[in-house]
């Protein structure tokens, strides 16, 4: 039997409009046999969170380099949960401090990497922490 | 090895060099650019030959300006330090530039936040947690009075990094010299106002392109008028080049949105020798210090060419492409924060040989958070040391007729004309644009880049090598999240005071304007002594032109 495909959602979240980094994880993501979903620029951690339920994913791979990681990871996973997708992995990087990293880890973000972070360490990362949910599709 | 010098590069090879290489190799079977651009082991009078230094290079101050656009360059006035900064509220960021200008910078840079970057309100529903943290917080003309509080206008040239709402926080800071009492045509300064790098790069947006062009081109004719020491945009390179594209991607698509300026002021009926003056620009630097020397020779260059021959521009302040340089922050690393430093200086002294008339040094802890005051203290007195220590500044362009350099700056000129000729094709740079054609080069050059550097093909030094395990974390700058409660509670309070009837009436003024096709910055101007927000008049000018909706490639 086919081992199902493992879905990834990635995207940016608030008005922060940097995406070089988001469009070389989902490039990369997609050449490492994911199967990948880009949400486009200035998405609200509700559609975020829509979109995820409604595409079905794994994980979801936020982006951000405003600053306003501790406001709208947060929101992300509270909205995941809310609605019965806890179970979705949220990763994510950017420019975060490290502090910052270990109070997103608290409040569930799984991996948060840092500028320098190569794509092989993220799709290590998603290769090893990342499987397909239980009953999804 | 034969004792007789040789005469050329061929007998040298044979010579001298075969000898050397039979016996090992070098250290790499290719050398090239951070950019990819392939470099050759030497580079001879052979490599200029068909060029003519008086055609090709001119002298300072003439034309084709390639060795700088002012005579005496850095001998007669250094280049303008300026610092970009804007974090927190309006009275946080001017304690900054108090602090920036006590320690001898001598221009002001505002950085606003990215609610205002997008033209919305700290009450907006998308501004959660975004208010004040990556610039300076302005909702209206209050924020601007707080910002330059103990700022004599007339006394300062300030630059404003704002792009789609533009006209909005420009207006602002020309009602803002009104109250100071400074009148309008002497002020100096610059907004970014480059509406086509947003599409292309920076995606910090609000209307489709055609309709933001026209607010443009309004600027222009309204400063031609009334602001006339006023540098209307800043056609910049810089984010394009931190979206990952080469230098010559960064040369060639910023140039050809300059292009696109001239040509929609053209085609607004304006002068060319009137608005072309006051368009400047502003570059990258990054680490590859000839390429970038060389990128930033051939761009002064070719606008010569391109002002004089495609638009018979006359007056030769029209030729001259003046620029701002900052150095480039997708080089600094977040391991080892000190060596960003080293890069910082590096990149800096390449602007300065590159002929910069104003440069940003970045912050050692920009890879982690906004600068802190020492970081940015660090950051100035490096351009001070350059300035005043190195010998740098003493000379006009010192690299001219290094062979390799002018080897370089004639290849970054080919590169990009080939890339300026693939837009005319396609119809200019809107409809270039639309294609996604810069946006699709700069992702395809960007992921390049990132395997180069997975692979260690482009050593980035603690990062893909000498790495060190359990690195110090550094003290970053922190915005306190009261920021965003205490600037929604001075909008709503200034809301509650103004004029309501008198700011309803500005605002559908604004929107007549936008349908009529009459010059927008008048009645912007009038709303924003009013006390309009950024965001409603934005709102008002969008329920016109429509929002723009971008095709994401990757």
């Amino acid at each position: 039997m086919q081992e199902p495909r493992i879905r990834i959602l990635v995207g940016k979240v608030g008005l922060d409009g940097h995406d070089r980094g988001v469009k070389i994880i989902a490039r990369a993501l997609r050449d490492a046999g994911y199967e990948v979903i880009y949400t486009g620029l200035h998405q609200t951690p509700e559609m975020v969170a829509t979109t995820a339920i409604q595409e079905d994913v794994d994980a979801v791979g936020l982006s951000i380099l405003s600053g306003a990681h501790n406001t709208l990871f947060p929101r992300v996973l509270g909205i995941l949960k809310e609605r019965g997708a806890g179970d979705v992995i949220v990763f994510g990087g950017g420019i975060i401090p490290r502090e910052d990293i270990l109070t997103l880890k608290e409040a569930g973000v799984r991996e948060v990497f840092t500028p320098g972070a190569t794509t092989s360490e993220v799709i290590d990362w998603v290769r090893r922490n990342v499987t397909p949910r239980a009953g999804a599709r | 090895m034969s004792n007789e010098p040789s005469r050329n590069r061929k007998d040298w090879e044979l010579n001298t060099l075969g000898p050397v290489l039979a016996r090992g190799p070098e250290r790499r079977k290719e050398f090239s650019t951070v950019s990819s651009l392939p470099i050759e082991r030497l580079y001879t009078e052979e490599d200029l030959d068909g060029s003519d230094p008086l055609r090709d290079l001119g002298l300072p101050g003439e034309y084709p300006f390639t060795r700088g656009i002012h005579p005496t360059m850095y001998r007669g006035r250094l280049w303008t330090m300026r610092q970009f900064s804007g974090f927190g509220s309006a009275a946080d960021t001017n304690r900054r530039y108090h602090y920036l200008l006590e320690h001898g910078q001598t221009g002001l840079s505002v950085a606003f936040d990215l609610p205002t970057l997008m033209g919305r309100d700290s009450d907006d529903a998308l501004s959660e947690g975004e208010v004040g943290r990556e610039g300076v917080a302005i909702d209206t003309l209050e924020d601007m009075e707080n910002l330059f509080r103990g700022i004599p206008l007339d006394q300062v040239s300030t630059s404003m990094t704002i792009n789609s709402p533009a006209a909005v926080l420009f207006a602002m800071y020309l009602a803002l010299a009104e109250k100071q009492g400074v009148p309008l045509e002497t002020l100096e300064g610059t907004i970014q106002n480059d509406i086509l790098k947003e599409y292309i790069a920076q995606k910090e947006w609000i209307y489709p392109p055609r309709p933001s062009i026209r607010i443009i081109t309004d600027i222009m004719g309204f400063c031609a008028e009334r602001v006339p020491k006023w540098n209307t945009i800043s056609i910049s390179g810089y984010h394009i080049r931190e979206a990952g594209s080469t230098a010559a991607q960064e040369l060639a698509f910023t140039l050809a949105d300059g292009l696109g300026y001239i040509q929609a002021g053209i085609e607004a009926g304006l002068d060319v020798d009137v608005f072309a003056p006051r368009l400047s620009f502003f570059f990258n630097s990054h680490n590859d210090f000839f390429e970038e020397i060389a990128k930033m020779r051939a761009a002064r260059r070719m606008w010569a060419h391109f002002m004089r021959e495609r638009f018979g521009a006359k007056n030769p302040a029209s030729w001259k492409l003046r620029f701002h340089t900052q150095t480039a922050g997708c080089s600094l690393t977040a391991q080892q924060p000190y060596n960003n430093v080293v890069r910082v200086t590096i990149q800096a002294l390449a602007a300065v040989f590159g002929g910069t008339q104003s440069l940003h040094t970045n912050s050692l802890d920009e890879s982690l958070a906004l600068p802190t005051e020492d970081a940015v203290r660090i950051a100035l007195r490096t351009q001070q040391i350059i300035a005043e220590e190195s010998g740098a500044a003493n000379v006009v362009d010192p690299l001219a007729g290094s062979y390799f350099v002018e080897t370089l700056t004639n290849r970054m000129e080919a590169e990009a004309l080939a890339l300026i000729e693939k837009i005319d094709l396609l119809g200019g740079i809107v409809a270039a644009i639309e294609a996604g054609f810069p946006q699709k080069e700069i992702a395809d050059a960007s992921y390049r880049y990132q395997q180069q550097v997975d692979t260690a093909e482009k050593v980035v030094v603690g990062v893909n090598r000498y790495q060190v395990a359990g690195e110090d974390a550094i003290d970053v700058l922190k915005i306190p999240l009261e920021v965003e409660v205490e600037q929604k509670r001075r909008l709503a309070s200034r809301k509650a005071e103004r004029n309501g009837p008198a700011v309803a009436a500005d605002l559908s003024a604004i929107g007549e304007a936008a349908r009529k096709g009459s010059n927008l910055m008048p009645p912007i101007l009038q709303a924003v002594r009013d006390y309009a927000t950024v965001g409603e008049i934005c709102g008002a000018m969008k329920a016109v032109f429509g929002e723009y909706r971008e095709v994401s490639v990757f």
